[in-house]
C-alpha cells in the first residue's frame, strides 16, 4: 500500500480516538498536539496494527512523536 | 507516542520515588517566584504540582505514613492510635509466627546480620541453599533462584533471557519490574490489552518466523485484584512456540490447591516455564525467586546481573523465608479463613454501595475505586482517622487511570475484624460521601 492510501486509512482510525475534532497534519505530536494519554496510545496502536496486520513494539513506537512519522513508519512496517 | 514512558515505564508502583516525566511538548514552565531554575529536576514539577496542590487541602499525605509499633500481622500503631491493617500483603500473616521468628533470631545468632557478598562469591550460606530447596518442594521443580528482591527477580530473569531481537509479549497491566527488566533487557516489547487473549494471539501470530518469543503473564493483577485466563493464555502462547513466564507474586500460598497459584489452580503450571515469586508477600519477609523445570536453567546464576552483582539476602531473613515457606506448605485452614474473609469484605462493601474492581472476589485484593484522586485521599484519611490503613493507589500504578483504595486481607483477620472494617468503611464513605 502506498503512503496516500496508507494515510486515508490511518486518518479514518484516528477519528474516534481525535475527540477534540483537532485538526491533524503530518506534523501534529500525539503527546503535545492530540493530547493522547498512553490509554489512548494502546488503544489508538492496536488498531492500527489490526488494521494493517502488523506489529508496531513499543520500542519503535518511543521513535514515533508525530502523525507523518506515524504513517511513515506503518508504510514501511508493511515491506 | 511515547508510552514507554507514560503506560510503560507508568506501570510503576503506587510509592514509586520515581514518578512518571511529563510527556513532551507539554510546554513552557514559568519561573517561580524569581527565583528561575531548570534542571534535570524541573521534569518533577507537574508532580511536585500535583503534590503541593493535594496536600495544600489539609490532607494527610498518604505516601508518608509511618508505623510506630507493629502489634500483629493485622494491628499496628500509626499516629498514636491502634490500626487495623488491611493493606499489607501480608495474606498468611506469617510475620509474627513464632517458628519464623525463633528461625530468625538462630540464625543471627549462627550467622551474623549479614553476607556482605553476591550469591556467587561470598553471600552463599547454609540458609540461601536450604530455601532454594524448600521452594523446589514447594513448587515440585528441578529449579529455584532466590534473588534479593521480587522487584530484581524480574529485572534479572527477564532481561537476561530476552535480549535484542528477542520478543516480549505481555499484557498492559504488568507490573514496574516486568517492564523495567524489559526495557533492561532491550528486547522487542509488544503490549496487549488486559487479559485479553485474542489481541495476545494476534500479536504472538505477527512476530517475525524464527525469533524468540517470551509470553510474560501475572496470575493475580495487584491492582484490581483480577486474575487471568492462565489455561487459555498459555495454550495460546505454546502454540505459538513461545516460552512463558508467569509472576505469582500476589497468588503464593494462597491460591491453587497447594498454594502455588493461579496456574496451579487451572491446572496448567506444567506449561508455564518461569514462575516468579516473592517472599515479601505471603512468605512475610523479603526477597524474591524463580522456580523452573528448564534443563539449562543453572546457568543463570552466572549470566543474570541482578543476581551476581549485589549482596544476597542476611542470613536471618533467608532462615525466617525458609521456614514460613514449609509452613506454608500444610495451611489449609488458613487458605479458607482468607478466602472467607475476603467474600465477607467484597459482600459487604458491594452492599454498603461501593464501586468495587472485580464483580466477585478472585483473590485477596478487594480494589475500591474512588471517583478522584482528591476524594481518594479525603476517603483514604478518614479510614486512618477510624483506624483503618489501606493502600492508596494513583495513576499512573493504575489501569485506566483509576484512583483505588486497594485492601488486602490477612488470614490472620478474624471475623470480627473484617465486621470492624466494614462498619469504618460504611461510615468513612458517608463522610466524604462516597457512598448515600
Amino acid at each position: 500500500m502506498d503512503r496516500a492510501a496508507t494515510a486515508d486509512k490511518i486518518a479514518a482510525l484516528i477519528e474516534p480516538f481525535n475527540k477534540k475534532g483537532i485538526e491533524i497534519t503530518d506534523a501534529s505530536t500525539f503527546a503535545g498536539d492530540l493530547e493522547f494519554d498512553s490509554l489512548t496510545v494502546m488503544d489508538f496502536v492496536a488498531a492500527i496494527e489490526d488494521e494493517f496486520d502488523i506489529i508496531i513494539t513499543m520500542n519503535q513506537q518511543a521513535e514515533i512523536e508525530s502523525y507523518g512519522q506515524l504513517i511513515d513508519a506503518v508504510v514501511k512496517l508493511q515491506g | 507516542m511515547p508510552p514507554s514512558r507514560s503506560k510503560g515505564g507508568g506501570s510503576t508502583l503506587a510509592l514509586s520515588p520515581h514518578p512518571n516525566p511529563s510527556p513532551p511538548g507539554m510546554g513552557f514552565r514559568k519561573p517561580k517566584l524569581g527565583v528561575c531554575m531548570t534542571d534535570l529536576f524541573s521534569k518533577f514539577d507537574p508532580l511536585i504540582e500535583q503534590r503541593r496542590a493535594l496536600l495544600s487541602t489539609g490532607v494527610t499525605d498518604p505516601f508518608n505514613l509511618v508505623m510506630e509499633k507493629v502489634v500483629s500481622p493485622t494491628v499496628a500503631l500509626c499516629n498514636g492510635r491502634e490500626t487495623i491493617l488491611l493493606g499489607t500483603y501480608n495474606y498468611m500473616g506469617m510475620t509474627f509466627d513464632p517458628d519464623v521468628i525463633e528461625a530468625g533470631k538462630q540464625a543471627l545468632d549462627d550467622f551474623g546480620s549479614g553476607t556482605t557478598g553476591s550469591r556467587v562469591l561470598n553471600g552463599t550460606y547454609a540458609g540461601h541453599r536450604a530455601v532454594e530447596e524448600a521452594l523446589k518442594e514447594f513448587y515440585a521443580m528441578d529449579h529455584a533462584m532466590v534473588f534479593s528482591t521480587g522487584y530484581q527477580a524480574n529485572l534479572g530473569i527477564i532481561s537476561t533471557i530476552a535480549g535484542k531481537g528477542d520478543y516480549i509479549v505481555l499484557d498492559i497491566d504488568s507490573h514496574a519490574s516486568i517492564w523495567d527488566g524489559c526495557k533492561m533487557g532491550d528486547a522487542e516489547v509488544v503490549p496487549f490489552k488486559h487479559n485479553d487473549i485474542e489481541a495476545m494471539d494476534k500479536r504472538l501470530g505477527r512476530i517475525p518466523e524464527g525469533a524468540g518469543k517470551l509470553v510474560i503473564l501475572e496470575g493475580v493483577y495487584s491492582m484490581l485484584g483480577d486474575i487471568a485466563p492462565l489455561k487459555e493464555m498459555i495454550a495460546v502462547a505454546k502454540k505459538h512456540g513461545a516460552m512463558v513466564l508467569v509472576d505469582e507474586a500476589h497468588s503464593m500460598g494462597f491460591i491453587g490447591p497447594n498454594g502455588r497459584g493461579v496456574a496451579e489452580d487451572q491446572g496448567c503450571l506444567d506449561d508455564v516455564d518461569f514462575v516468579i515469586g516473592t517472599f515479601s508477600k505471603s512468605v512475610g519477609t523479603v526477597g524474591g525467586f524463580c522456580v523452573s523445570n528448564h534443563p539449562k536453567f543453572e546457568i543463570m546464576r552466572l549470566v543474570c546481573r541482578p543476581y551476581v552483582f549485589t549482596a544476597s539476602l542476611p542470613p536471618s531473613v533467608v532462615a525466617t523465608a525458609c521456614t514460613s515457606i514449609r509452613k506454608l506448605m500444610h495451611a489449609g485452614n488458613k487458605r479458607a479463613h482468607l478466602w472467607e474473609n475476603s467474600k465477607i469484605l467484597h459482600k459487604g462493601l458491594r452492599e454498603a454501595g461501593f464501586q468495587l474492581g472485580t464483580e466477585e472476589p478472585q483473590s485477596a485484593i478487594i480494589a475500591v475505586i474512588m471517583p478522584d484522586l482528591e476524594r481518594g485521599a479525603m476517603m483514604w484519611e478518614a479510614l486512618l482517622h477510624e483506624g483503618l490503613y489501606v493502600n492508596l493507589a494513583r495513576p499512573p500504578a493504575t489501569p485506566a487511570n483509576m484512583t483505588l483504595l486497594r485492601c488486602s486481607l490477612c488470614a490472620e483477620h478474624s471475623a470480627e475484624q473484617v465486621r470492624t472494617i466494614l462498619g469504618m468503611f460504611t461510615r468513612a464513605g458517608k463522610a466524604v460521601g462516597i457512598i448515600a
